[in-house]
């Protein structure tokens, strides 16, 4: 490497003569900055082909027929109506229930683990919450798809039906392939993300702070809402967040147990579709205006788990740096799922 | 080095007996005994990592929530012991207040910040809750600083008024002793100074125990001073006694400045 | 009850709650694992990885056949990701730790926190329209570049995260010494956090090894043994997810099994890379 570049080198034929700075070292340092900085532009350019490619594939569906496409109820490939409501009615509805039964039981974990728990049990329960993300989603697909819809058809929509049979959305026959069951998966899935993540936001609380509220004599569910919970707001929020977008995307297992029908229906039981789930089932085989309609669908639900992403990071940020001058406890560096 | 005799006259406010305190295999407190007397300041002085903190910290049972700490031993207030099984730390903080090093203001006004304490304690009367931070921050000497501002967060204060607004906090509870772990460390002279001027006066209510890194002020503020070194309380004694004519060479090779 | 007993009370109260919530969490994935042992266990034979599908098994034939072009597939097609993934996404968190912090750092650092939360079927789509139709059909090869891109975001911010951990004063005393800046990071600094490192790839692996959706239209499926890196590739996501959906009792006891393998599989990997951070992590 320094031998080739001492050939056009004006200096070369002297410096045998002259003791000079070995021109080794600037070499490999220019390689090296080279090959490290292609990698990191390749991170850059797969997240750019990506949306370039759904950009390109959608045939500017969004530009040409915005809100026509976006508020149609209809998907018919057959007879050419892509209308993305009942994809985005699925996928919104789906993720935000999901999450909605998830954030407690996840909250309620993290303070378990970071307030409660003996010592002992802290890092044993914490992997185990841990693994619950490392199961495929294919695999909880097919526990849901043999176990959790029938029983759900024969066991736990009946019951619903004849408790809360009073709601609309506990209404109708019992399918067991359905919403409901896809929002059951996605609740058990979003879990480990939404609580491992809180574990880390509440675990960096500054000592300081929780020592002052005990020092007043306060019990540990009071130092909680005093110190605790105010301080690590935006991060938990944050972690609600990236749940959210986890949800969104979630394809193989919802793909398994929704039913995959481009309704929108009232009730619970019945079956549905999301954005994440036609395209996986439909993608493949489409072309023309469907595929256009597809890519479509891919894009918005790119922007959505991006923008969720997005606003997840900032306000991770934001806990670390408001509330306090005190510095969080545990600095260590995150290392999000 | 002999073990100072324990002296527990009969108007102890707190008493340790045979303390001592272990994190994992490390000692970091030693068979401590010592009393706090009603309406003294006493001051622990020594080299840092001498145990001093981890000692102040047992009066309240702030090591509890700290992961492998053992304290063995007893602390009486009032002559009951607040290690024994049926004593929840919660109730011995009440009475027990602590200001600590950095001020840890918490992220609400400074209105709440001084009424926490009274809130958790289960005070809701609005006029009572007004009343009782009025002296708190009177007694803190920051009341002519923000009454006007009460609603303002507590974080926007400067540093000596953020440690002054602890203090408040804690005195809010009207607490029976005062433990103060190196409350003026980082403060400017003169937020200090006035720090200082408000422990001499806050003797007149209750009993201090402070931790500090500074032997001058152990001389200005406190009547008796505990020297502490390697997690042995080596001497205790008026003030006047342990930095003029000390009973232990480590005492006075400390306050001349020989090591530490 | 006195104010202090309501309190002490509602104390309780929360931690029970939380408690609750930490069971509540942890049945189901009793439930999960344990169907998955149990029906895995019964349904587990040699020819599961000794064997390639056998079209006689689908209509409740006799339990013949396997999987074991699914098992050489996942190998092959992770294989192919790590080749990817691995020396890229290293690169790319060496950059990050030590020359990132410009403005050009800034966007690969968004961009790999974006990309991990891109939902991996989009990862499949953009791989499907930029490999797969100009190759004229899935392949190992294009199932291998989706799960490489998903491996890049994960293996490159734990490589930056884990090369930060690496005091500078060791970075200085090796510049000290007169090594360039290239050698006292490959010598040094990535020898240092070397187990951290290998900890990210573990874990990325792990997470891809499960993958089903980037996979659906750029691996595709098949029944035989891959021959090449260009023809459809068989997986076990995907042929548990096929098999799942199937009618036949013995294609779902073989892909029991063959879950029972790929989540030990999984599960091992993610304990082995906790076992290699482990013994550093003294808090």
């Amino acid at each position: 490497m320094a031998t080739a570049s001492s050939n056009d080198d004006p200096a070369a034929p002297g410096a045998e003569a002259a003791p000079r700075f070995d021109r080794e070292v600037n070499v490999g340092d220019i390689v090296f900055r080279a090959v490290t900085a292609f990698a990191g532009v390749l991170v850059i350019l797969a997240l750019a082909l990506v949306v370039v490619d759904l950009g390109a594939a959608s045939g500017r569906t969004l530009v040409r027929d915005g809100a026509s496409f976006l508020g149609a109820r209809a998907w018919d490939p057959v007879h050419g109506l892509f209308g993305a409501l009942p994809f985005l009615y699925g996928s919104v509805v789906t993720s935000i229930a999901a999450v909605v039964g998830a954030v407690p039981i996840a909250f309620g974990i993290a303070v378990y683990l970071t307030e409660y728990a003996p010592l002992w049990l802290r890092g044993p329960l914490g992997f185990l919450v841990e693994l619950l993300a490392a199961v495929p989603s294919v695999v909880y697909g097919f526990w849901g798809v043999l176990v959790l819809v029938p029983w759900l058809r024969t066991t736990g929509e009946p019951a619903l039906a004849s408790a809360l049979g009073f709601l609309p959305i506990f209404q109708g026959p019992p399918v067991g392939n359905g919403m409901l069951a896809a929002v059951l998966i996605i609740g058990l899935m979003v879990l480990p993300t939404i609580s491992s993540v809180s574990r880390e936001v509440l675990s960096a609380v500054p000592l300081a702070l929780r020592e002052g509220a005990q020092a007043l004599g306060a019990t540990r569910s009071e130092m909680l809402r005093a110190v605790v919970f105010p301080y690590a707001r935006s991060g938990l929020a944050g972690a609600v967040l990236l749940g959210t977008g986890r949800a969104l995307g979630e394809t193989m297992a919802v793909t398994m147990v929704i039913g995959n029908r481009p309704t929108i229906a009232a009730s619970a039981f019945a079956p549905a579709s999301t954005m994440a789930t036609v395209i996986a089932n439909q993608y493949d085989e489409a072309s023309g205006a469907h595929l256009e309609a597809l890519a479509t669908l891919g894009l918005l639900l790119l922007a959505l788990t991006v923008a969720l992403n997005v606003a997840a990071r900032l306000l991770a940020v934001r806990t670390r740096t408001a509330g306090s001058a005190l510095p969080p406890r545990a600095p260590r560096a995150s290392l999000l799922p | 080095m002999k073990h100072p005799p324990i002296d527990a006259p009969a108007d102890a406010k707190m008493r340790a007996v045979g303390l001592s305190v272990q994190y994992g295999e490390k000692v970091a407190v030693n068979e401590v005994s010592l009393s706090l007397l009603s309406n003294e300041v006493l001051a622990f002085i020594g080299p840092s990592g001498c145990g001093k903190s981890t000692f102040l910290r047992t009066l309240n049972r702030m090591n509890d929530s700290i992961e492998g700490v053992k304290v063995k031993g007893s602390v009486e207030l009032d002559g009951e012991d607040i290690y024994a099984a049926d004593v929840d730390p919660v109730l011995v903080r009440r009475r027990v207040g602590m200001v600590f090093q950095k001020s840890n203001p918490f992220p609400k006004s400074i209105f709440e910040n001084v009424a926490y304490g009274l809130r958790i304690a289960g005070v809701r009367d609005r006029g009572i809750l007004a009343e009782k931070v009025e002296r708190a921050l009177t007694q803190a000497a920051l009341w002519d600083e923000v009454k006007d501002r009460l609603d303002e967060s507590g974080l926007g204060l400067s540093g000596g008024q953020q440690q002054r607004l602890c203090i408040a906090r804690a005195l809010a509870v009207e607490p029976e002793v005062l433990l103060m772990d190196e409350p003026a460390s980082a403060l400017d002279p003169i937020a200090t100074a006035k720090i200082e001027e408000l422990i001499s006066e806050l003797r007149k209510t209750l009993s201090i125990a402070i931790v500090t890194h500074s032997m001058q002020q152990a001389a200005r503020i406190s009547q008796r001073t505990g020297f502490f070194y390697m997690g042995k309380l080596v001497e205790l004694d008026d003030t006047t006694t342990i930095f003029t004519k000390p009973n232990e060479r480590a005492t006075e090779d400390y306050i001349t400045g020989r090591f530490g | 009850m006195s104010p202090y007993a309501r309190r002490l009370f509602k104390d309780r109260l929360v931690a029970a709650a939380c408690l609750g919530a930490a069971l509540l969490a942890v049945a189901p994935l009793v439930a999960v694992l344990g169907h998955i042992a149990v029906q895995g266990v019964s349904g587990m034979s040699l020819a599961l990885v000794a064997d390639v599908a056998r079209p006689d098994a689908i209509d409740g034939g006799a339990a013949t056949g396997g999987l074991a072009h699914a098992f050489a597939g996942t190998g092959l097609i992770v294989g192919i990701a790590c080749l990817l993934g691995v020396p890229l996404g290293v690169a790319a968190g060496v950059y990050l730790a030590e020359l990132g912090d410009g403005r050009l750092g800034q966007a690969v650092r968004f961009s790999a926190d974006v990309l991990a939360g891109v939902p991996s079927i989009l990862i499949g789509v953009t791989v499907y329209a930029l490999v797969v139709i100009p190759m004229r059909g899935p392949s190992a090869l294009a199932g291998g570049i989706a799960l490489g891109i998903m491996m890049l975001p994960t293996v490159a911010r734990t490589t930056e995260a884990l090369l930060r951990l690496v005091p500078d004063s060791l970075r200085e005393a090796s510049l000290a010494l007169g090594m360039p800046k290239w050698r006292a990071v490959a010598r040094v600094v990535l020898r240092t956090a070397a187990p951290g490192v290998a900890t990210g790839v573990l874990v990325a692996i792990a997470r891809v090894a499960g993958e089903t959706a980037a996979l659906l239209f750029t691996a595709g499926d098949s029944n035989a043994m891959p021959e090449s890196l260009t023809e459809p590739t068989a997986s076990v996501t995907v042929k548990i997810y096929e098999y799942a959906l199937s009618p036949s009792p013995v294609r779902h006891a073989q892909a029991w099994a063959a879950a029972l393998v790929l989540v030990a599989v999984i599960l091992l990997l993610n304990i082995t890379a906790r076992a290699i951070v482990r013994p550093r992590a003294s808090r």
